[in-house]
């Protein structure tokens, strides 16, 4: 296949692993958030740790293999990106590693301090990441200050913009209402009651937040709108997306958890796509000079090693895709909280 | 401090403590596997019991290991922009198999291990764990290939210029099968398994001392110990192979190894001394005459590189390369010794008082030699990152100030000073509690199906 194929072949690619990753730990990390606000006293703590406890670990690799797909696929974005948000992926790195231990930690000890500190913990490392990772996104789709040398010339605070803030709690919203939703489908009674609030109250403030997105870009980055200009077609996508948000609401009021949540994860799907779509073939814009920006022409791996890359996904994704089914089919149904879990 | 020497010793806490757990974890994976199997083939409870106990001591070590492994991946990228930048195009597949080939292997089948025991069968409980072992010994194979292209490139050809240069892959299993990689990943795995037998024998040997769980602490003491004295035995081989490939493709890090300051034929071991890297002589010298040259070349008179073969400012720290690469070595000898005695000692290895101490005091010390070899292989690759092509001080993030890497240095230093402090603490609860008393026959809990 020719480079420039693979190229736009790994474009999506990597915007699948990145969906993947905000579908499947969105609700995990949304969980988290949720956490203080449906869960009373220890056995409904435990109730939600319980309902994700089985799926945490393998939902965040989607991640970790995305970081390494980037570095394999486009090593400049992965190096410029990493290095010049520093801080706040150490920020978001910190809050990981809290979290994955709270799992396992909090349950050890049966003193009501030592498990309130771990709730702490859970709550604190799920937020972060779950607004960290929107004004990623928010900074990726704005642009960045970047030199010849394809090095980010800004500071900390020059991620800390009005649009990526906004972008950053439109996602925030999002992993909210989708975690809601999942507990509306994991659990029974209160908790449940208490999550479909959640959820729809969530979903009132994600279409607020996305609409104010989309007003706050048309004026700070309308470059982000050339490629929806260009290829009328493209609409789809956000239409297709704001359907997807539509069936969601639906499902929520018909009390239909399951399906609510299909259209949940097909929602964040389209945001993506919205995303994917504003910026190709950047995959990081410059904002100073667009000659600067890097694209996936200019920051991608050679063809040789895009091949390689394209033969371990075609390989190993179908296998993860099977067992990992298999595994949320193992632990289907209502969460319970039992001898030797969480 | 500057930003090079900052981003070193951060990289060298962060992997060094990350270190610590999935060497454990894989060999304490394989025992529970086998443990699984002994259940499976004999339906005893005891087995059932081990399994069970075991698990939720890897359970705590693996988390630590997941958390600490997350900061390992994006610091390539944070700390080391040059280097990812000139390596990215050869060094991230092998990052990215990783985690397509092993972490979601290890990651789900591990959910399943901790929370399915009342969901699944037996038999599938038994796969899960065998998932388990087989996704976490892929990952060191992955993560080895990474390191290894780094001691040994091959397979490259070099492409642009000043800061985007970079080496482009020419053919993907040549560099997944660089010189190093196999002696390297037989050598550490073999060592790993090593490590997970050691640390179930020396904390059963815990209970015995304590008069505690006898039957439990028997039967795991064995597993543990014959795991052990198994690997021991593959130990000394894998290493040997791995020193004659890197005699051959890194002589300078041998020589620093060896504290071989001059080239000469017929060249001896040295067992123990002081390296004095100011009149290039080791003193207090214990060594083997012609047994260097022997062991690399089968050839007691062949000649091996010296240090006076390489510029000065390409000499690898000696002593950082040295004493690490001679204690281990020392350590290698008592983990056959011990384990092999306890075999020797048939049954009276439960009641064996000083034996048993020997065991429980020993118990860091497979750490250590894990650690100490890791130390070596990577100060013995100095001043290089890519051996012969970048150097470290060359290989950092151009945009990120020292005092950004200085503060993040202090948050993982009490950040994981705290979860090392945490996860001794649990583990030895959970050892003090022991493991659950088995259930006699008709009234085990239901492990079949739902």
């Amino acid at each position: 296949m020719s480079h420039e194929i693979l190229q736009n072949i790994w474009y999506l690619l990597i915007g699948v692993l990145l969906t993947g990753y905000a579908i499947l730990d969105g609700f995990d990390l949304g969980v988290g958030v949720l956490s203080p606000f449906v869960a009373r006293g220890d056995r409904e703590r435990r109730l939600l740790l319980n309902a994700i406890g089985p799926f945490w670990d393998g939902n965040e690799v989607w991640l970790l293999t995305g970081g390494g797909a980037l570095f394999a696929a486009f090593p400049h974005v992965y190096a410029t990106v990493f290095s010049g948000f520093y801080l706040a992926l150490m920020l978001v790195l910190f809050a990981l590693i809290v979290r994955a231990v709270s799992f396992e930690f909090r349950s050890k000890v049966e003193s009501e301090g030592w498990r309130r500190a771990w709730d702490w913990v859970f709550f604190i490392g799920s937020l972060l990441p779950a607004l960290l990772t929107g004004v990623a996104v928010g900074n990726v789709m704005r642009g960045v200050p970047l030199d010849a040398q394809m090095e980010f010339t800004g500071n900390f605070l020059t991620l800390l913009n009005p649009f990526s803030l906004l972008v950053g709690l439109t996602g925030l919203a999002m992993f909210i209402t989708h975690g809601a939703i999942y507990l509306m489908v994991k659990t029974n009674g209160a908790v449940a009651e208490r999550a479909k609030r959640r959820a729809v109250s969530g979903w009132t403030v994600l279409v607020i937040l996305a609409g104010l997105t989309t007003g706050v870009a048309a004026v700070d980055v309308p470059a982000r709108f050339d490629n929806y200009s260009r290829t009328p077609i493209a609409w789809a996508v956000p239409i297709l997306a704001a359907i997807f948000l539509a069936v969601t609401r639906i499902s929520l009021r018909r009390g239909e958890a399951g399906r609510a949540f299909l259209f949940s994860a097909l929602s964040i799907a389209g945001l993506m796509g919205i995303f994917g779509l504003a910026n190709y073939p950047y995959l990081l814009p410059a904002r100073n000079a667009v000659e600067y920006g890097l694209t996936i022409y200019n920051a991608s791996a050679s063809q040789k090693t895009l091949t390689v890359m394209s033969v371990i996904a075609l390989v190993g994704m179908p296998l993860v895709i099977a067992y990992t089914a298999y595994i949320y089919y193992i632990f289907r149904g209502k969460a319970r909280v039992e001898e030797g879990g969480y | 401090m500057d930003p090079v020497t900052l981003a070193r010793i951060q990289f060298g806490l962060t992997a060094a403590f990350h270190f610590l757990y999935p060497p454990v974890s894989i060999g304490l994976a394989w025992v529970i596997v086998y443990m699984g199997w002994r259940s499976l083939r004999t339906g005893e409870a005891i087995y059932d019991q081990m399994t069970r106990f075991w698990v939720k001591v890897l359970a705590m070590i693996f988390a630590i290991g997941v958390a600490t492994g997350i900061t390992l991946e994006f610091q390539f990228g944070t700390n080391w922009s040059t280097y990812s930048r000139f390596v990215g195009d050869i060094f991230g597949s092998p990052l990215a198999a990783e985690g397509v080939f092993a972490f979601f292997l290890e990651s789900g089948f591990m959910g399943v291990l901790i929370l399915g025991r009342n969901r699944v069968s037996k038999k599938f409980y038994w796969f899960s764990a065998l998932m388990v072992a087989l996704g976490s010994t892929l990952s060191a194979f992955w993560i080895i290939v990474a390191n290894s292209w780094q001691q040994t490139p091959t397979a490259y050809q070099i492409v642009g210029e000043g800061a985007l240069q970079r080496a482009e892959l020419t053919n993907f299993w040549a560099a997944v099968f660089n010189p190093s990689t196999l002696p390297r990943y037989l050598h550490t795995v073999i060592a790993s398994i090593f490590s997970g037998g050691f640390f179930v024998a020396s904390t059963s040997a815990w209970y015995l001392l304590k008069g505690r769980h006898q039957e439990f602490a028997r039967r795991s003491l064995t597993a543990g110990l014959v795991t052990a004295a198994v690997f021991s035995l593959l130990i000394p081989g894998a290493g040997h192979f791995h020193a004659v490939q890197v005699a051959e493709t890194q002589p300078a890090k041998l020589a620093a190894f060896e504290g071989l300051f001059e080239t000469q034929s017929g060249a001896a071991m040295v067992i123990w001394g002081f390296p004095d890297v100011e009149n290039q002589t080791i003193r207090l010298n214990i060594a083997i005459p012609k047994l260097l040259s022997f062991l690399i070349d089968f050839d007691p008179n062949s000649t091996v590189t010296g240090l006076d073969q390489f510029p000065r400012d390409e000499w690898p720290p000696i002593a950082l390369s040295f004493y690490p690469y001679h204690i281990m070595v020392l350590l290698g000898g008592w983990f056959i010794l011990l384990p092999w005695l306890g075999l020797l000692l048939g049954e009276k290895r439960f009641t064996n008082q000083l034996f048993l101490k020997a065991l429980l005091y020993s118990l860091p010390l497979p750490w250590a030699a894990l650690e100490l070899g890791w130390m070596a292989a990577e100060f013995g690759r100095q001043p290089w990152v890519v051996y012969g092509l970048l150097k470290t001080k060359d290989a950092v993030s151009v945009v990120v100030p020292a005092w950004q890497i200085l503060l993040t240095l202090i948050l993982f230093t009490v950040v994981y000073a705290l979860l090392l402090a945490l996860l001794i603490y649990l583990l030895k609860r959970e050892f003090e509690h022991g493991p659950e008393p088995t259930v006699g026959a008709g009234l085990a809990p239901a492990q079949g199906k739902e």
